[in-house]
């Protein structure tokens, strides 16, 4: 835990956990997304739900969606900017079962089509955790570098992606596989000390039995 | 390498190395992040102006998304000029400040979460009032800054700073021990007297639970603020006078880490006890 974790962040109130967190987790969606959101479906649960509205949730992971950082200053005005952009915006009831208490779902569609589904938890003092991408359960902070890999689960695909980031000389700090059952839809993620090189990702999205590739630099 | 975890080892590194308390936090930071000791002074300077900013930009018109609180800061700072102030105009001035950004966090206003967003008003309201009430340079701030942070860190290590975990003590109960460490520091403490600031006002703090209205960091949250800032600089002033805690630092710190760990969940930022279950708080919002 760095000193600056004690004093720090630098963010716009009420709450770390409901409003800077909550930043965070629409912020790290959009990168996720790697576009531009043109349409995303809020779905709130516990906490965020119960007692959300009071701290400025919603505006929060609104503003995280446009790009905002948790000390923006336009964090409180984030649904009418959203309006002016054109960003549709719609919040319901998340249904899930023994979910962290501050949880939010957050059903996106960028500009140009691409779509994806992140769930993230708000753990306190803003720190973060994306637990679910497109259904399949994760869990990482996006603190580090991060590197999700969508492929088919069949052999070969982890020492594929590890193979590449060696030769970029990139250390991984953590590494989780998931997959939805055998031989269908699998999720790497894989934290790194280092930046991994574009030249690297696009590299990846070209290998067979790859789906998808999506890349989270430092925030 | 500096690595501590504990306060005596804060004080033992300081005897050995022949450093000041806050040049241990500051060496320990360069290590961990692997950074030039300007960049970590730096960044701390940009949390103390950060700080500042927040003050002189209060808005005493402002009200909260729950349209109840804000304007009490104004209040604070007209009754400080009418002459009738029972404190000092030092700690007359701490309490308004620490009203003033208790309110802007609750108004959605940019702040400095130390260490966190609820208890962010403790420490710039009791650094800010002594930088503008004893003319203090902005290098000693900053090196008080240290002080707290380092305070700060151990007890988040050891014990807990978030409410949800360990109730209010954990909250405006660290804010309150790093902002007295500092306040001691600033007034030309050794470690030692530094670490008894900072285990009075602890103490003074076990047990708070934190039990806000209607869930938000507003009642009793934005007044706590005043308690910890006002409890801070008791605390400094007892060490000051050169006495002694019976209890370390550091037990101290493992008493409120056992105490959280006691305390029901109703108590912990879940608004099911307490204030926030009385019959007034019940109305409150509706």
């Amino acid at each position: 835990m760095s000193i600056f974790d004690i004093v720090g962040p630098v963010m716009v109130g009420p709450s770390s956990s409901h409003t800077a967190g909550a930043v965070r987790i629409g912020l790290i969606a959009r990168k996720l997304l790697g576009e531009d959101v043109k349409s995303a479906e809020i779905l709130l649960y516990g906490s965020f739900l119960a007692t959300g509205k009071g701290h400025g949730t919603q505006k929060a992971l609104v503003a995280g969606l446009l790009g905002m950082k948790p000390d923006d200053y336009n964090i409180p005005d984030s649904l009418e900017i959203a309006k002016e952009k054109n960003v549709s915006i719609t919040f319901g009831e998340a249904n899930l079962r023994d979910a962290h208490p501050n949880t939010a779902e957050l059903i996106l569609t960028g500009i140009n089509g691409r779509k994806l589904d992140v769930t993230g938890e708000s753990l306190g003092g803003s720190r973060i955790n994306i637990s679910k991408i497109d259904g399949i359960e994760t869990n990482f902070s996006g603190e580090n570098p991060t590197l999700i890999v969508h492929n088919l689960d069949q052999p070969g695909h982890v020492s594929e992606v590890t193979s590449m980031l060696a030769h970029k000389s990139v250390n991984i700090a953590s590494m989780q596989l998931y997959r939805s059952n055998r031989g269908g839809n699998a999720v790497m993620v894989v934290e790194c000390d280092q930046g991994v090189p574009e030249d690297g990702i696009k590299w990846l999205e070209h290998v067979e039995g790859v789906i998808k590739v999506t890349y989270l630099g430092l925030l | 390498m500096i690595i501590y975890h504990k306060i005596s080892d804060i004080i033992n590194i300081c005897h050995e190395q022949n450093l000041k308390f806050w040049e241990v936090v500051i060496l320990g930071d360069m290590d961990e992040r692997m950074v030039m000791r300007s960049e970590s002074y730096e960044t701390m300077k940009e949390m103390y102006m950060a700080m500042k900013n927040a003050d002189e930009n209060y808005d005493k018109n402002l009200k909260s998304p729950s349209n109840k609180a804000g304007g009490d800061g104004e209040k604070m700072r007209i009754y400080n000029t009418t002459g009738k102030n029972l404190c000092s105009s030092f700690t007359g001035l701490v309490m308004e400040k620490a009203i003033k950004m208790g309110e802007s966090n609750a108004c959605m206003k940019r702040i400095v979460a130390a260490p966190t967003a609820g208890a962010c008003g403790v420490i710039p309201a009791v650094l800010l009032s002594y930088q503008e009430k004893f003319n203090e340079n902005i290098d000693r701030m900053v090196e008080s800054m240290f002080v707290a942070a380092g305070i700060g860190k151990v007890i988040a290590e050891n014990a807990y700073i978030a409410g949800a975990s360990g109730g209010c003590q954990a909250e405006i109960g660290t804010a309150s021990a790093m902002a007295s460490g500092a306040l001691a520091y600033l007034q030309g403490a050794d470690e030692e007297t530094i670490a008894n600031a900072m285990a009075f006002a602890l103490k003074n703090m076990l047990g708070l639970a934190c039990d806000p209205v209607g869930g938000l960091v507003e009642v009793p949250c934005i007044k706590r603020n005043v308690a910890g800032a006002v409890n801070a600089i008791s605390s400094a002033q007892i060490a000051m006078a050169g006495i002694k805690s019976a209890i370390t630092p550091d037990d101290v710190i493992d008493s409120m880490r056992r105490i959280g760990d006691s305390l029901p969940k109703c108590l912990k930022e879940t608004s099911e006890g307490g204030l926030a279950t009385s019959k007034s708080a019940q109305d409150y919002y509706s």
